[in-house]
């Protein structure tokens, strides 16, 4: 299991954190994940073997919200 | 490939676009060129726009985004051209304002991240090395210089220097620190050069936990907002069936798309998160830990508030006030006591031993078969004598006579002096008394919650009913509960929750931590260093300044009626919109321009709140301003 922690973009919407987590929700390998509005971040527990650390950046950026860094 | 092109561009060149076609509409009509330079605006603008809602779409989410696309792509459709390309480009313009402005509601977190140092000198093998500050490891020397910021939790092993801990207690008074004190990250070393041993690095330290238990409490949604939420979800759906259902009835396709951008719940989503993130974030700059929006409900309702009082109301250090001699000197009873409790880690021998130490310096002579009477004190010999130290019960126990001293001890604990007695085989021989001092700030916190309306402030303590009684009545309390013990306390809470309503418990951790658990909010004092403390209150206090209560009072209902304004108000402008629209008087551009202005203002409106607090500051130098004289 891996964690990661997105950075993005400010979000201004909350809306856009239903679509993130809806997205997440979809997504093979997560397990689990934490979308928060105020601090603007995407924390992920995924399995290394099904997704990478790039591919959920890629969704995350592919919904529109660039990421800004990945720890 | 055009999500990498930033918003502020998108922004700037549809809105020149814009401002041209309108320019070209004014004086060659309805020609081609004007249509072409309208429908560039609205590509331009309208395709981050359209992958937004294709990408959202595609997990089944309905979003503004959708709204925006259909409203847009219907008014093409229909050859509103000039409307297509205002509406693209103001909610371009708006999200663009938004996500700056709302980056200023969480500046106070940026702010306390960015105070983290990014490198560090550690002394490895007597030779000074910088490195990054993640990879300093446990034990390392770290080296710090004036001006220099700390970015570990450690022991000072050599130096003295004035450090300043505002970052994480929002206490900007310089305190002054010497070898075996403990440094925490975030401060900065004002004066003086260190040499720390690094006990808790990187994720461990106390800044850094703050600074996470600060971000979840920001993301923590209050009840109200939660509804919002909820609301949302189905609201955005329910506005598109209700604009094709308006379409159907009335056959008026500009009315129906108009619809669809002004419903769009924006200001209303954003009306609580916006004010409880600028709250939760003054707090944190001034050293309140606040967890959650809906903590800020509940402490701004608060009725009633209990005490803790050793560490709380108190310094939690206490200090003998006193030394009486009964047929000895008071040197002689002092010297005594404390060679008698040289193995106690009693507070109160704790006090003894330091005040011995600071008259007659180090005492060396050590007792002899010394044997400890728990919750009544201890006995020894020394030098042929046997005596007594601890309290009445231990006298009376030993059938010790000191009735002709009572009204002398009693007197003492009506001033709220702990006393403890010595004897010297069969009699008294001396009193000495033990206080706490209460802190400085304790009396105008009670006068200052009094003023805001808090019904009933009382004190929960362990302590005696006399040492109770003098605190409550400096202090200015309504009332005390004494002789109480940790389970006590939790039911006396519990009994004034049902007198009063809502009442918060403030303690320092130490013995309260039930009670601070079971209050509703607990509020825990002197947060720094008790991490039991500032796990488990819903409020904390970083600094050992009580005061601040007062402030979190303040703050928690500022920032309640901050976020009811942001709803109210986003309520209104959408009802009014609707209205409009029904009317006739609001097209799709203009609905567009109102709605994301409303959105702004909601925002604008929250930076407000992190400006509280600091109008006291400014009151005098207003007064103080020169006013105009007529020339």
């Amino acid at each position: 299991m891996t964690n990661k922690t997105y950075q993005l973009e400010a979000v201004s919407c909350p809306s856009c954190i239903l679509k993130i987590e809806g997205m997440l929700k979809k997504t093979k390998g997560v397990k689990e994940y934490d979308v928060l509005f105020n601090s603007s971040r995407v924390k992920v527990t995924f399995d290394e073997d099904v997704t990478s650390t790039e591919a959920i950046q890629d969704r995350i950026e592919k919904l529109g919200y660039p990421v800004v860094s990945v720890k | 490939m055009l999500q990498k092109v930033s918003k502020k561009t998108i922004v700037y060149v549809s809105g020149a676009l814009a401002l041209l076609s309108f320019v070209l509409h004014q004086f060659i009509g309805y020609h081609p060129l004007t249509i072409v330079v309208m429908l560039l605006t609205t590509v331009i603008a309208g395709t981050p726009i359209f992958l937004k809602a294709i990408g959202a779409l595609r997990y089944k989410i309905v979003g503004i985004d959708l709204l925006v696309t259909i409203a847009v792509t219907g008014a093409l459709i229909i050859g509103e051209y000039w409307e297509a390309a205002a509406v693209t480009f103001l909610f371009m313009l708006g999200d663009y304002l938004e996500s700056r402005t709302i980056e200023k509601t969480r500046a106070s977190i940026r702010e306390m991240l960015d105070s983290a140092p990014k490198v560090t000198t550690v002394r490895r093998d007597g030779v000074d090395l910088t490195i990054d500050s993640e990879d300093v490891v446990r034990g390392d020397i770290v080296v710090i210089k004036p001006g220099e910021k700390v970015s570990i939790d450690g022991t000072i092993i050599e130096g003295e220097a004035y450090i300043n801990q505002a970052a994480i207690t929002g206490e900007s008074i310089p305190e002054s620190k010497s070898v075996g004190d403990v440094v925490y990250s975030g401060s900065i070393v004002e004066s003086g050069y260190l040499l720390v041993e690094a006990v808790e690095v990187g994720e461990d330290t106390t800044f850094a936990r703050i600074l996470r238990m600060v971000e979840e409490a920001q993301d923590k949604k209050a009840k109200s907002q939660k509804f919002l939420e909820k609301f949302s979800r189905y609201y955005t759906p329910a506005v598109i069936v209700l604009a094709v259902a308006f379409y159907f009835f009335s056959r008026d396709i500009r009315l129906a798309l108009t619809l669809l951008v002004i419903a769009c719940p924006g200001a209303l989503v954003i009306s609580a998160p916006v004010s409880i993130v600028a709250g939760i974030g003054n707090g944190a700059k001034n050293g309140v830990l606040i967890k959650g929006g809906e903590i800020m409900e509940k402490l701004g309702t608060i009725k009633a508030v209990a005490f803790d009082k050793t560490g709380t109301l108190t310094e939690g250090k206490p200090e003998v006030t006193k030394v009486q001699g009964i047929g000895a000197s008071e040197r002689e009873v002092l010297r005594i006591a404390a060679i008698g409790e040289a193995y106690s880690e009693h507070p109160l021998a704790r006090a003894i031993l330091r005040r011995a130490e600071k008259d007659m310096g180090p005492i060396v002579e050590l007792p002899e078969d010394s044997e400890i009477i728990a919750g009544h004190g201890l006995t020894f010999h020394y030098a042929g004598d046997r005596y007594l130290i601890g309290n009445r019960k231990l006298l009376r126990e030993a059938s010790i006579d000191f009735s002709e001293h009572t009204p002398l001890i009693e007197s003492e604990e009506d001033h709220g002096q702990t006393t403890v007695l010595i004897a010297k085989n069969d009699r008294l021989f001396g009193i000495i008394s033990i206080a706490d001092t209460v802190r400085h700030d304790a009396a105008s916190l009670v006068s200052d919650l009094k003023k805001q309306g808090i019904q009933k402030i009382v004190m929960l303590t362990g302590d005696n009913e006399r040492a109770a009684r003098a605190i409550a009545t400096e202090v200015g309390l309504d009332g005390y509960y004494s002789e109480l013990l940790p389970e006590d306390k939790v039911r006396k809470l519990s009994s004034l929750q049902k007198e009063f309503g809502r009442t918060a418990m403030v303690g320092d951790g130490v013995n309260d931590a039930p009670a601070l658990a079971g209050a509703d909010p607990g509020i825990a004092i002197g947060g720094v260093g008790s991490d039991v403390a500032m796990e488990t209150a819903d409020v904390v206090l970083m600094s050992a300044e009580v005061s601040k209560l007062s402030y979190a009072v303040g703050l928690s209902r500022a920032t309640v009626s901050n976020m009811k304004q942001n709803i109210a108000f986003a309520l209104i402008v959408a009802a009014l919109l609707v209205a409009g629209v029904m009317m006739k008087t609001v097209n799709l551009s203009f609905g567009m321009l109102v709605h994301e202005l409303s959105v702004f203002l909601v925002i604008v409106n929250a930076v407000r709140l992190l400006r509280y607090g600091k109008k006291k500051e400014r009151r005098p130098k207003e007064k103080g301003a020169p006013v105009n004289e007529p020339v």
